[in-house]
This record gives structure tokens, C-alpha cells and sequence, in this order.
């Protein structure tokens, strides 16, 4: 065994080295939200500001999208925290590994509960039971990840400000997100909820406030679950 | 008004994430909430895709003469379910997008 500070730098070490390969999505998907930022109304500022303050990459593009468009201020609010509520699903399923630390890093560290880092941290938590380890691991995955997202945004914004609207690039953001929705649709009720979502989200895009996003995702939602039941005998 | 939004927005993300670490003192998530959950994602995104490549100015449009975009899109998709690769989902569908503008 090692002594407890090499047992640390050996957790985060693992941490930023098991991150590193997802970086080659990551990093694309960050220079289109500052390309989109930048030559949007929302600006360069903000779109650079919604990395450290939201850091969550699908609900950062959704709030990007609409607060260019007539969306009420209210609904871009909604909208992105329902893009966001599958957060309580890790921190529910991180909640018994936290609590083995102290209790300043349970207040701290989930800021950095990111799609990946939790996908990681619980794979790699199945091999492993030291608290420090572990807490240090999801730290190098949560850091590994956060310091290359401002920076790829940062790029996106400057690069951005060069390239003319004439290019359409406000397409990446949907092709982004149909890579993302690729592994979610690998089972039915998955493929109903998206394929219902995107339907209804087409029928509601004249509803009021810009709430069709909103009001396709819940539809989607409930649609998934009913597909789920179905296929239960 | 803007960075209030995005403000409240970090704030609500945050909280998410704390909820069951810090605050429901790691209380299992009942299965009323566990079920509907994992199908928030593929609804969102289909919720996003879908509007974004089948209309054209608010309008339902297929026709890659009226709307490129559609057709771009189930060419990105095509290579995005064989790969899953972002970069090249961008270019290929990027590719295409100015390709079918050009044609048409």
C-alpha cells in the first residue's frame, strides 16, 4: 500500500488519463457552442460565461439556441433545467460513494458531475474501495474534463467572430446532438421517447412562450415509459 | 436579462447535481422517479433534432430545394449511427448542407 498521498495522485492521475479519449467529442462540441455564442445575439461573453456557470454542454447549446430566438426569458429557464434534470439520476446513483468523504468535497465536487465523469467514476467504483482513490479519480475526470471545455469554448467564441452566417453554421448544433442521441435510442422505449419527442415538438413549434421543446420532451418522456410497460410482460 | 438566465440556470444545474449527495441525505430515488428519468434524454434530444432539420422558417419542409437541411441531416445521421464520431458528423453533415445549397 501506499501512503495516503500517493494514493491520491494516483486516483486523479487515472481520473484525467480515463477522460482523455472522450476530449476528441468534447472538444468539437465546445467549438460550436462558442461559434454559435459569438455569432448569435447572445455574444461571445456569455456564451464563454455558460461554461464555468452551468457546465453542462446540452443544456449550455439549448440555452444558446433560444436565447437568440423570441423565447421568453422564463422558458429558456424551464427548458434547460428539464435538459438538465438527468443529474438527479447520478447524483442519487453517486449519493453512497460521496458520502464516504469529507464533508466540504460533498458540497464542492458535484459541480464537476458531468455526463462523463460520472459514466466513469461508477465504472471504475466497481473495481475499487478506497474513499480517498475514489474521491481523487472523480476529481482528475471532472477537472480532465472541465479545463479543456472553457478552453475549447474560449477557441470556439474566437473562431466564431471570423466565420460568416452566410456558412449556416447553427446546423452543428443539431448534428451535435444527433450524435448524442445515437446510444440513447439503442433500445425501444429509448428510440419512442426520442422519435414521439421530436414529433411533438414539430406539432407544438407555433406554441406560446417557445415552449415546444419543453411540452415535445415531457410528451417523449411519458411515451417512453408507456413503451417500457408495453414491452414488460 | 440574458446572464440572469444563464445564472439561474448554473444555479438550477447545481442543484441537481447536490440533490441526492447533499440534500435528501442519500435517500434511494424512489422508482416513480428512477423510470421516467432515463428517458429524459432521448426525448430532449429528439425534442431538439427533429424541429431543427424538418422546418424551414416555422414550416414543414422536406424538399432539399426549400429546406438542405433535412436531407443533410439524414446523411449526418446515417454516419453519426456508423461512427459516432462528433468531428465527422460535423463535416460530413456541413459537407452536405453547402453541397445540396450549391445543387439547388
Amino acid at each position: 500500500m501506499g501512503t495516503p498521498g500517493d494514493i491520491r495522485q494516483e486516483g486523479f492521475n487515472d481520473g484525467v488519463r480515463a477522460l482523455a479519449p472522450l476530449l476528441l467529442a468534447v472538444i468539437p462540441f465546445g467549438l460550436v457552442l462558442g461559434v454559435t455564442a459569438a455569432s448569435t445575439a447572445v455574444g461571445g461573453l456569455l456564451g464563454i460565461g455558460t461554461s464555468p456557470i452551468i457546465f453542462a454542454g446540452a443544456a449550455q447549446l439549448v440555452t444558446v439556441q433560444l436565447l437568440d430566438t423570441d423565447t421568453s426569458i422564463a422558458v429558456v429557464i424551464v427548458t434547460a433545467l428539464v435538459v438538465n434534470v438527468r443529474h438527479l439520476m447520478y447524483s442519487a446513483t453517486m449519493a453512497p460513494h460521496f458520502s464516504e468523504w469529507p464533508r466540504r468535497s460533498r458540497f464542492l465536487l458535484p459541480y464537476l458531475l458531468t455526463d462523463q465523469a460520472f459514466a466513469l467514476s461508477i465504472l471504475r467504483y466497481e473495481t475499487t474501495n478506497d474513499p480517498a482513490y475514489k474521491r481523487w479519480f472523480f476529481i482528475g475526470a471532472g477537472m480532465g474534463l472541465w479545463l479543456p471545455w472553457q478552453l475549447s469554448t474560449i477557441a470556439g467564441v474566437v473562431l466564431g467572430a471570423k466565420i460568416p452566417d452566410s456558412l449556416g453554421l447553427g446546423f452543428a448544433i443539431p448534428l451535435v446532438f444527433l450524435v448524442l442521441l445515437i446510444p440513447v435510442v439503442q433500445t425501444r422505449p429509448g428510440l419512442v421517447a426520442a422519435i414521439v419527442g421530436g414529433v411533438v415538438a414539430v406539432a407544438a413549434a407555433e406554441a406560446p412562450y417557445g415552449l415546444g421543446l419543453v411540452i415535445g420532451a415531457l410528451v417523449g418522456v411519458a411515451a417512453g415509459v408507456w413503451a417500457e410497460r408495453l414491452g414488460q410482460p | 436579462m440574458m446572464w440572469v438566465a444563464v445564472v439561474i440556470i448554473g444555479i438550477g444545474t447545481y442543484l441537481t447535481r447536490l440533490s441526492f449527495i447533499g440534500a435528501f441525505g442519500e435517500r434511494e430515488m424512489p422508482a416513480w422517479m428512477e423510470q421516467p428519468l432515463r428517458f429524459v434524454a432521448p426525448a430532449v434530444m429528439g425534442a431538439i433534432v427533429l424541429p431543427a432539420v424538418v422546418q424551414s422558417d416555422g414550416a414543414l419542409a422536406l424538399l432539399p430545394s426549400v429546406n438542405p437541411r433535412f436531407l443533410a441531416a439524414v446523411i449526418a445521421a446515417a454516419v453519426a449511427y456508423k461512427w459516432r464520431n462528433v468531428s465527422l458528423v460535423i463535416a460530413v453533415g456541413m459537407g452536405s448542407l453547402w453541397i445540396l445549397d450549391w445543387l439547388f
